[in-house]
């Protein structure tokens, strides 16, 4: 007796409709959502290894019919950037002489002033941090000139150490709260039982500091790699002509080209300067999301 | 005279030496750690105060290709928003400012109460639609750029598929380009945002989303009465990192459009570039480069206040 | 009687993890009841099977006579308060009572009338305007239950309401949940690990381990007649003192050779034979010197330790080879080394067989 009506009862877990409205509708928005943000990356892809007839048939839907990876070798070896036609390689080998010593001298030194601001304060340490803090915030445009008469002093103007400067300069606000928000999270006992020891500030900071915070290490770096590659206002107003980072060079190949646009070739550039961050990133993953997190997390 | 009163303070052993001097604080107590502190202390007084006021005391002066110290009072200022690029810049940034800053926010958090639901493949999505915001300014400009192309890009190719009367040529159109700008600049930072939306979703506490669901409230009206209110913090704080960096907007102009057709997609941004090395004409540049640092200001002036105000128990 | 709440048959697995196993409990109208047991034992996961919040993976759930095992939380007929209160941080107290019932449509008389009846009975009105940011851990509280209050409903359930509290804010309401069941005598099902709150609040405790229910009955029989060694050792503070030996008979024989009759003990089944026992005494049924001659069971003991706690005293001593506590009034004088007669009464003990663990 009791068998059948238990049958007919709910009875275990309840019943899941896989496809119940709002679960259409949710995944639905979201496929659309990423049909946006995919189809330039589509379009990119395509384009470039089109030929240009191809191109002129005027669908950039289209998948290419014929593939050819020449336009990702001229993009690379003989477009013209301006008034030479060395393609991007140049620009690129700019761009990583500019983003590998602005990375590590800025992390560096972030993470030391982060270290000093949270363990060894001092009077004003606040204050000097504030005043960074808020100057993140300020448009770098109000202090490029001066910038400029700076680095003309110091005779670097025009040059990759400029640059470098200069990147390494901007970069501090957002590094430093970085690593003073993560050394604040490490327990203090750890410090002080290595003053207790008899340790110094660059013993403590190489010695235990740098191991224990290889995570923050990680996101620093990528967020400045990232950003350093992508920038494009540094580096055309400080490297020089001979030093323009991928970046600059890449506007100069779309955006001054005289006489047949190769929409190929210009794509092709587009995805070859695009690489390196894309890269960092999809590799990077989780820790690419930890940094712009940790950047948003003030105070 | 007890000895606590003779040496000066309570604590301090009797007997102890004079109490160190300004100089010694100054010069030699913590010494490394200052040293170390130093290159950070420079950079704020030397760029970000020095640089800043250098610029601000220079915009009221008749400085052409180089500074000189011609006093001109607000004639730079005066000169400025009679310019009549200047003004199409000022209101190109408002309308894409707002509409840009509205937008992100918006479908940056919608796009993060759809991923807080469980779905299949989450980190597949977000990589998705986070993948654009490590692409640089120049890169969303020329690809957007080729995409909105009248002649060989969207519009043709609808038009190729059978909607011979689709028109999508807003990249050409004086009063249009600005929206052209707008779906490139969404699809660039909504990433930004949809992550901070999702950070701050997910540390709101389980136990109201039960409490919520005992008491029978929808699962929309969670979201938006109860949620959307405890996540006040993250959403100021977002507002505030976009809107100072909307306000900046400079390499997207330079690869979509290069502030055309004409002037009609000139922002702040470029005006001050132009003037400052192109056009020769420090004092303008300076001077239009201080009303986008007065503008910054007063996007954070509420956020300071709300941060570091007065305090609320909370 | 019809059962306010029948659990039946109700078995939860997380993946591989058999988090409840067959659990079957009937509470019957306006009882407390309380599930006891240490973190992990699955009692907060049985609550939210109750009320809805987890899918059962098999068996029913009954709440009022209704099978409410598919039914949604808020059409269960429960309340229920959480241990970090979850009020929702930027709404009055006053919206924090009567947002359910806005959504839910009801006139505004009517949420008035229940907002009105809530705040009078845990004396919230002079804090209706305030948000609970300003409101003491104890004030939080009492408007968490308040939100079950309004609701009207037979069944309350809380989820260790009283764990984030300090110690003094805790034994007060303590009461006051108490004086609640007394007042509004609905169904209570009560969620902790802490024993006190057991033992004063319920009219039945369920003590869980493992998934599953190691014992049901009301707090005097849980305290002296346990079930098996588990419960025996988990409720009691300081805990029950265990002597291992083997049976035979009425005599208990411990592992050094002592021989303690225990044939005052009531048996559940006569035992045959001879097994491996173990026995429990508890510390305030352990007397001493004259009483204890009085007693089927008494040894001369050296006192090791010696803890005074104010309302009395513990003394740490060795009985049979084992480490054993009994308690001492206060004014009477304890000190290490001194030598005296301690007995006790296995009648108010327990036994257990070794090996099955279980009460003989």
């Amino acid at each position: 007796m009791t068998n059948i009506s238990m049958v007919d009862e709910p009875s275990g877990p309840r019943p899941k409709r896989s496809f119940s409205p709002s679960r259409i509708i949710i995944y639905g928005i979201i496929f659309v959502a990423a049909l946006y943000y995919l189809l330039p990356l589509y379009v990119m892809i395509t384009t470039s290894i089109k030929g240009l007839p191809e191109i002129r048939l005027g669908n950039i839907f289209a998948p290419p019919l014929e593939v050819t990876f020449e336009p990702w070798v001229k993009a690379w070896t003989s477009a013209c950037t301006g008034l030479t036609c060395n393609g991007l390689a140049p620009g690129f080998w700019n761009s990583v002489k500019i983003t590998l010593p602005s990375t590590i001298v800025s992390v560096f030194i972030a993470a030391v002033s982060g270290y000093a601001l949270v363990n060894w304060r001092f009077k004003g340490s606040e204050f000097f941090f504030t005043c960074l803090l808020l100057g993140s915030f300020i448009p770098y445009q109000v202090m490029l000139y001066p910038m400029v008469m700076i680095t003309a002093q110091l005779k670097i103007f025009g040059t990759l150490w400029a640059v470098i400067l200069v990147h390494t300069v901007f970069g501090m606000p957002i590094l430093t709260l970085l690593f003073r928000n993560y050394f604040a999270s490490l327990p203090q006992e750890l410090f002080k039982a290595a003053r207790v020891d008899g340790a110094g500030f660059w013993r403590i900071f190489f010695q235990i500091m740098v191991p224990m915070s290889l995570p923050i290490f990680a996101v620093a770096i990528i967020l400045q790699v990232t950003g350093i590659w992508n920038d494009f206002l540094f580096g055309v107003v400080f490297a020089g002509t001979q030093n323009y980072p991928m970046t600059v060079q890449l506007n100069n190949i779309v955006n001054s080209a005289q006489g047949v646009r190769e929409y190929n070739v210009n794509m092709a550039a587009t995805i070859l300067t695009a690489a390196v961050p894309l890269i960092v990133y999809f590799v990077s993953g989780k820790w690419f999301v930890r940094g712009i997190a940790a950047g948003a997390v003030k105070g | 005279m007890t000895d606590v009163q003779r040496s000066g303070a309570i604590g301090r052993p009797v007997g102890a030496e004079k109490p160190p001097g300004l100089l010694y604080n100054l010069f030699v107590r913590n010494i490394t750690a200052k040293l170390a502190a130093s290159p950070m202390v420079m950079i704020v007084l030397v760029v970000f105060i020095g640089c800043t006021l250098w610029s601000v005391w220079f915009s009221f002066t008749d400085s052409r290709s180089l500074p000189n110290g011609d006093f001109v009072g607000w004639a730079q200022y005066e000169r400025l928003f009679a310019a009549r690029r200047w003004r199409i810049s000022a209101t190109n940034l408002l309308t894409f400012g707002i509409f840009s800053l509205v937008f992100t926010m918006v479908i940056g958090f919608l796009l993060a109460v759809l991923m807080d639901q469980k779905i299949r493949f989450e980190d597949g999505f977000r990589t998705i639609f986070l993948y654009p915001f490590a692409l640089s300014g120049i890169v969303t400009g020329l690809v957007w750029q080729w995409i909105m192309n009248p002649t060989l890009g969207l519009q043709s190719t609808m038009r190729g598929l059978g909607w011979t009367n689709f028109t999508f040529d807003w990249i050409t159109n004086t009063d249009m380009v600005i929206y052209a700008l707008l779906i490139a600049g969404t699809w660039h930072g909504t990433g930004f945002v949809m992550v901070l939306m999702l950070a701050g979703l997910r540390s709101i506490d389980g136990e109201i989303w039960k409490a919520a669901r005992v008491d029978g409230i929808p699962t929309w009206r969670t979201y938006l009465q109860i949620v959307l209110p405890m996540m006040r913090g993250v959403i100021v704080t977002t507002l505030v990192i976009v809107g100072s960096g909307i306000v900046r907007t400079y390499d997207l102009v330079v690869a979509l459009t290069n502030g055309g057709p004409g002037l009609s997609s000139e922002v702040p941004a470029k005006y001050v570039i132009n003037y400052m090395f192109n056009a020769g004409n420090l004092g303008q540049a300076l001077a239009a480069s201080t009303v986008m640092l007065a503008v910054v200001f007063v996007i954070l002036i509420p956020w300071i206040i709300i941060e570091f105000g007065p305090k609320k128990t909370h | 009687m019809q059962s306010s709440v029948s659990i039946k048959d109700v078995s939860l697995d997380f993946g591989a993890v058999k988090v409840l196993r067959n659990l079957n409990l009937e509470v019957g109208q306006g009882e407390f009841i309380v599930l006891l047991g240490p973190s992990g034992c699955g009692k907060s996961t049985l609550l939210n099977c109750i009320a809805g919040l987890l899918d059962v993976t098999s068996g029913q759930i009954h709440i009022g006579g209704k099978n409410v095992t598919w039914a949604e939380p808020k059409d269960r007929g429960i309340g229920m308060v959480f241990q970090s209160y979850a009020l929702y941080p930027q709404m009055t107290v006053e919206r924090n009572l009567s947002f359910g019932l806005r959504v839910a449509g009801m006139p505004k008389e009517e949420i008035n009338k229940r907002v009105k009846r809530a705040a009078e009975i845990l004396q919230l009105e002079p804090f209706l305007e305030r948000k609970p940011a300003n409101l003491s851990g104890g004030q939080r509280q009492r408007v968490a239950i308040g939100r079950a209050l309004v609701r009207d409903v037979d069944v309350f359930l809380f989820d260790e309401p009283l764990s984030n509290l300090d110690a003094k804010l805790r034994s007060d309401l303590r009461v006051e949940i108490k004086r609640l069941h007394q007042r509004l005598k609905n169904t209570m099902i009560y969620v902790t690990h802490d024993q006190i709150e057991a033992l004063t609040l319920a009219d039945r405790i369920a003590i869980m381990k493992n998934g599953e229910i190691q014992q049901l009955s009301d707090p005097h029989t849980i305290y002296n007649s346990p079930v098996n060694l588990y419960v025996a050792g988990f409720i009691g503070s300081p805990s029950m003192n265990f002597l291992q030996g083997t049976l035979n008979g009425t005599t208990f024989t411990a592992e050094d050779g002592t021989i303690i009759p225990v044939g005052t003990y009531k048996f559940a089944t006569p035992p045959t034979g001879s097994t491996k026992a173990v026995l429990g005494v508890r510390p305030e049924h352990i007397v001493m010197n004259d009483e204890a001659r009085r007693m089927p069971f008494s040894t001369e003991v050296e006192i090791e330790i010696v803890e005074p706690m104010g309302s009395d005293t513990l003394a740490w001593t060795n009985i049979a080879g084992h480490p054993v506590t009994f308690r001492a009034d206060s004014d009477v004088i304890l000190t290490v080394g001194q030598k005296l007669i301690v007995g006790f009464d296995p009648a108010r003990g327990s036994i257990f067989n070794a090996e099955t663990t279980n009460r003989v």
